[in-house]
């Protein structure tokens, strides 16, 4: 299993959320490999990054850091270039992502054979802490939009916690080529069309520990460009 | 295999000119008075009822968003852990 771990400035954050994976594969018996994508933080990041590498072995944490802020979709690619896992993760780097998800998406993606496995936040017991109405009603409010519009056959398009065949994420990769919030709705919606299967696990997504939460207008613009844009060409 | 816009397209073109026929038919060819009366109305009718749920579809998934407070809580006991156990492990945080 290629757990990939893109990071901007998650000094704080970085090696707590190792530090749990560790733990949590190491308790579940499963072998695993965290590549850590880091885009010329400014902050540190890569420091933490290779400190963590003596502390967990290089063949366990594995750096990929870029030169400086290049976009989550090629940090996947670059990312799974030297993946030795059968299976992908991924997941954000900032704690909203518990570990302790990840053997219940290997359980259920060996119960069904799926090709992908979505963490959803929306059925089940799945959920969010630290959000105020009006982000959960922008975040209700958005994805029934996107179900109206696009019928995905999965509830939660914008949550980017995941698990992947290796194969099929490389796949996706090479026709996805949206930004942001959108590029995850992407990969679902190419996913489907593609035939590959999706089983979902519920998670619950615990806001930003450290750091800033950003959705802004822009942000709800350019995810309504994006929501348009998936419905007029796939 | 269609976009979804162009299913959305078709469909709308499909029901709107089996509206259009029956409600907006000449004299000769018109459906009888009750049909009629039921048809005409019946684009904007939908439209409302359509918003209608859409808006007690929301209501309803806002009012039932799960809050994970036991998420949280724990959460903060594993950064407290991890904190601890890299520190002793010679980790500058």
């Amino acid at each position: 299993l290629s757990v990939l771990l893109p990071t901007y400035n998650e000094r704080d954050n970085l090696p707590l959320v190792v530090w749990m994976l560790v733990r949590t594969f190491r308790d579940s018996g499963i072998d695993f490999e965290i590549i850590i994508i880091d885009d010329g933080s400014p902050d540190g990041t890569q420091e933490v990054a290779e400190q963590l590498e003596k502390l967990y072995g290089s063949d366990k944490i594995l750096l990929r850091p870029r030169a400086r802020k290049l976009g989550l979709g090629t940090a996947y690619i670059h990312g799974m270039k030297h993946a030795t896992g059968n299976f992908i993760v991924i997941m954000d780097a900032d704690l909203s992502h518990h570990p302790k998800f990840i053997p219940e998406f290997i359980r259920k993606q060996k119960e069904g054979n799926f090709d992908i496995v979505s963490g959803t936040r929306y059925k089940g017991n799945g959920g969010v802490y630290g959000w105020d109405l009006k982000r959960k009603l922008i975040s209700r409010g958005a994805n029934f939009l996107t179900q109206v519009l696009l019928r995905p056959g999965a509830s939660d398009l914008t949550g980017s916690f995941r698990l992947y065949r290796k194969e099929v994420l490389q796949k996706l990769m090479e026709k996805c080529v949206s930004k942001g919030y959108v590029f995850q709705m992407e990969m679902i919606v190419r996913a489907r069309q593609l035939g590959y299967t999706i089983g979902e696990v519920p998670i619950s997504f615990v806001d930003r520990v450290y750091g800033e939460s950003k959705l802004g207008g822009n942000e709800i613009v350019s995810f309504l460009k994006g929501l348009l844009t998936l419905f007029a060409t796939t | 295999t269609m976009t979804k816009l162009g299913q959305w397209l078709c469909g709308l073109a499909l029901l709107g000119s089996a509206w259009a026929a029956l409600a907006l038919a000449p004299p000769g060819l018109q459906p009888p008075a009750p049909l009629r009366q039921a048809l005409l109305p019946l684009p904007i009718y939908l439209l409302v009822v359509f918003g209608c749920y859409s808006l007690a579809t929301v209501g309803y998934r806002l009012a039932t968003f799960n809050d994970c407070e036991e998420a949280a809580a724990e959460l903060q006991e594993h950064i407290r852990a991890a904190r601890a156990d890299l520190r002793r492990r010679g980790l500058r945080l």
